[in-house]
């Protein structure tokens, strides 16, 4: 039996200290759940295991003999392996299944390799993960399940002692993550340690035998599974502040239809929605990766233009750029923060003007005085944590720079303000801020659309939720009548009775 | 549960004293290291060479870099959007064919001959943004067809001979037409001894750095280059301001252009190619100059002036000029391994 320790595990990004002592271990024939909510350290955690990241500080040992993981190839070299979430960044597409399962024979193995061995070594592996594909074709053939799947055939393909997974099933449907667990039972029978990271409580609870929850780079709880409720672990991921935070049952009082969408096409995925929003209500809209979430946010805003109109205030508009929807009252916060939300090399006041760039400008020139002003105002009503407004973004957290991106649409003053994934990556204290900020925004009689696949988050303050499914809108749930349980139903496919091919 | 060791404090005291020397100097080079190489250069060439410190040689070299430095200012917009325009080289050589044309060949006016390369030049800009914005093809990949087109066009305009006073025609006789003394000033003139190239230059620097640094076009500019994506959605059209980046910088190159027509008193063909790379280069150096890390005017005129500083002290002290281009490249190699070094960090 194998041990895999790591001991007081450091790291920090520049200002920001991301792990902050974390002890965690797994032995051979274990499944270790590491849960944590977005932002908590758990990829960084598993990033230095893997040899991606350096550690700061901490110790790593496999049967109590020291490990220093400088590149990936030492980590693999350990035994350890793991499948990335974005299985497309860790396989060529354009070669052979053949080719991706037995990557690691290019790179160690002997120079010339035939085909005919790579086909009957390949066969095998695939048949270890139980799929039964042809292995010459082209790996773009594979549906994200298949491809995980192969993944997880490429790591088997070395004497592994641990595989890490990261978020494995956040996009496979109920009956591909059964298969999945069915074959990481049977790897944990022939001793494998697997390391397993979700946020779907239901099969950790299910499939581990151990659960470490982060927090904040802290470890804020260390079990066995068959000793803690899930009420515990959801304690433990959000702290109790949040939960406190999250539990408002207050009724919201909702006026008119604000937003009215008809049967809009969504350009990126050729699906059609409706969906409508109210003044003062906060509508979810829940979705796994891959439903079309994000997709349908930035047709709405017209970053990726829809030929249809939609309605505001009973006004029928269409939106053909991200002018006409600022224009007509409508903010968005993007998913990607760094690539999409905000201006890392531009100053705090730059970032909080622009969408307003015109009302502080006279003759064309900006009236630097002014607009320094009226940006100061919101950086402290946002509670921006900076310590000048000329401080360039890069050099704030992760929530600054997301109240930045947030609070450019307050000075906007607009009507609909949809939201994507807006607590991705941001801490605690953050989060609260952007929570108190939405339930403001729907104080003042603004519509929200909040898109997001934390599920708790949508529970808590969200007035009605839909459920996106492949492109589609596949149920909707009010505040009363949502559950975990009923929102995963539709999320997954499970409203059509069967599963997806 | 772990314990938090709070591990800056304890690294911070062992490298304290280690840090202070290299804290101190780094970001002074950063900010000032430019024009502290400046500084050297002059001086180094005052105490190799009596004449060089003189207001005689400082207009000269002034004027000499003028043209670069419009040229440069072209090149600097056209990286502000996050773009790369190089095409401005043939688009000057375009335009001291056009001037010299309209006044040897078909006998126009100074402002004409003003004008008419000022049209053609703002064309070849539409073109360039056509390329990048409608297209959509990479702005290098762009720029140097239109590069190549362009030059093709005007040598095939000339048929690849100078256009100069009373030059032979083709069909028999001389051309009619001369540069004209007023056209001449502008390249050769000098207004209360200062060169009137060189007023162009200042008064262009300053007016282009005060609508960058102050007016709402500017900062957008500036926004569309720092991420295109993030402005896109937060309303700015950036597409069109990549656009007018485009004719802007075709417009500066199309200035440069018409100045050396004038200072040469020729339309000389392919006059504009070896700007490009004098022009691109005093860009970049701009980019380190008070440690702006950004395409900035201020910085690539003192860029120019550098490069200008340098070949005239080095032609002074007899090194061939085709020596002097290992001199150039180095001087950019140092600054923008300086600036890079220093956004690593």
């Amino acid at each position: 039996m194998t041990i895999l320790s790591l001991t007081s595990i450091q790291k920090s990004f520049g200002d920001q200290t991301v792990l902050k002592g974390v002890d965690f271990t797994v032995a051979s024939g274990e499944v270790h759940a590491l849960l944590g909510a977005n932002g908590a350290g758990k990829s960084t955690l598993m990033k230095i295991l893997s040899g991606d990241y350096e550690r700061d500080g901490g110790i790593i040992t496999i049967d109590h003999k020291e490990k220093q993981f400088k590149t990936p190839a030492d980590a693999k070299e350990a035994g350890i392996e793991m499948v990335v979430q974005e299985v497309d960044t860790a396989l060529v597409p354009s070669l052979s299944i053949a080719e991706n399962v037995t990557m690691n024979a290019f790179i160690t193995g002997p120079p010339f390799f035939s085909w005919k061995k790579r086909h009957k070594r390949a066969m095998e592996l695939l048949r270890r993960v139980g799929l039964d594909l042809d292995p010459s074709l082209p790996l773009s053939h594979c549906s994200l399940a298949e491809k995980q799947l192969v993944l997880i055939a490429k790591a088997l393909s070395r004497e592994i002692s641990f595989i890490i997974l990261d978020e494995p099933t956040a996009a496979l449907s109920t009956k591909e993550a059964q298969h999945l667990f069915s074959v990481l039972r049977e790897l944990q029978n022939q001793g494998v340690g697997i390391i397993y990271i979700s946020h779907r409580l239901p099969e950790v609870m299910e499939l581990s035998t151990q659960v470490t929850v982060l927090k904040d780079g802290y470890v804020t709880l260390q079990k066995e599974t068959s000793e803690c409720t899930t009420e515990e672990i959801v304690r433990a991921m959000l702290g109790n502040e949040l939960v406190e935070l999250l539990n408002d049952d207050e009724d919201r009082v909702l006026g008119n239809t604000l937003l009215d969408v008809k049967n809009f096409k969504v350009p990126a995925t050729n699906e059609r929605v409706s969906l409508t929003v109210r003044e003062g209500e906060v509508v979810g809209i829940a979705g796994l990766v891959g439903a079309g979430k994000t997709e349908t946010a930035r047709a709405l805003f017209g970053a990726d233009p829809s030929g249809d109109s939609l309605s505001i205030k009973g006004k029928k508009i269409r939106i053909t750029s991200p002018q006409k929807a600022i224009s007509s009252g409508i903010g968005f916060v993007p998913e990607e923060r760094r690539k999409e939300g905000i201006l890392v090399d531009f100053n705090v006041v730059e970032n909080l003007t622009l969408p307003v760039l015109k009302q502080f400008t006279k003759y064309g020139f900006i009236q630097k005085k002014q607009e320094k002003t009226e940006a100061e105002k919101w950086i402290k009503q946002l509670g921006i944590k900076a310590q000048k407004s000329s401080l360039l973004l890069n050099h704030l957290s992760g929530g600054n720079q997301q109240k930045a991106a947030i609070g450019k649409w307050l000075l906007n003053d607009g009507d609909v303000f949809i939201f994507d994934e807006p607590t991705k990556g941001i801490d605690v204290g953050a989060k609260q801020d952007v929570f108190q900020c939405i339930k403001d925004l729907a104080q003042n009689n603004k519509g929200i659309l909040y898109f997001t696949s934390e599920i708790q988050e949508l529970l808590a303050f969200c007035d009605r939720i839909l459920i996106m499914y492949d492109g589609k809108i596949a149920g909707e749930l009010s505040k009363k009548e949502a559950t975990t349980e009923k929102i995963m139903h539709y999320a997954t496919g499970g409203h059509y009775g069967t599963v997806r091919s | 549960m772990a314990q938090y060791v709070p591990k800056e404090h304890a690294e911070n005291d062992i490298n304290r004293t280690k840090y202070t020397f290299q804290e101190k100097v780094f970001p002074f080079l950063y900010r000032y290291g430019t024009l502290l190489v400046i500084l050297l250069t002059i001086i180094g060439f005052s105490l190799a060479n009596d004449k060089f410190l003189s207001y005689q040689n400082f207009t000269d070299i002034l004027r000499s870099v003028s043209i670069i430095t419009l040229l440069a200012i072209g090149v600097t917009i056209s990286l502000i959007v996050g773009g790369f325009d190089l095409s401005v080289g043939s688009t000057a050589s375009l335009a001291t064919v056009t001037s010299a044309a309209a006044l040897v060949l078909y006998r126009q006016e100074t402002i004409i001959a003003i004008l008419i390369p000022i049209a053609i030049g703002l064309l070849v800009g539409l073109l360039n943004s056509f390329f990048v914005v409608k297209v959509r093809l990479p702005d290098l990949l762009a720029t140097l067809a239109v590069m190549y087109i362009i030059n093709g066009l005007h040598l095939t305009f000339t048929k690849g001979f100078s256009i100069y006073n009373n030059m032979p025609l083709t069909e028999g006789g001389t051309a009619p037409g001369v540069f004209l003394p007023s056209f001449l000033f502008i390249g050769q003139g000098e207004i209360l001894s200062v060169p009137v190239p060189v007023i162009i230059m200042l008064i262009a620097v300053v007016v282009v750095h005060i609508i960058l640094q102050q007016s709402r076009f500017g900062r957008l500019l500036y926004i569309t280059g720092g991420n295109e994506e993030a402005a896109r959605l937060s309303g700015v059209p950036v597409q069109r301001y990549k656009m007018y980046a485009y004719l802007l910088s075709a417009f500066f190159a199309t200035l440069a252009g018409i100045l050396l027509a004038a200072r040469i008193g020729t339309g000389q063909v392919s006059a504009g190619a070896p700007l490009l790379m004098d022009g691109v280069a005093a860009a970049f150096i701009g980019f380190s100059v008070f440690g702006a890390g950004k395409p900035n005017v201020i910085g690539t005129f003192i860029g120019a002036v550098l490069i200008g500083i340098l070949l005239n002290g080095l032609t002074m002290l007899n090194v061939p000029y085709y020596a002097q281009d290992i001199v150039k490249g180095s001087i950019l190699i140092g600054a923008l391994a300086f600036m890079y070094y220093e956004k690593k960090k």
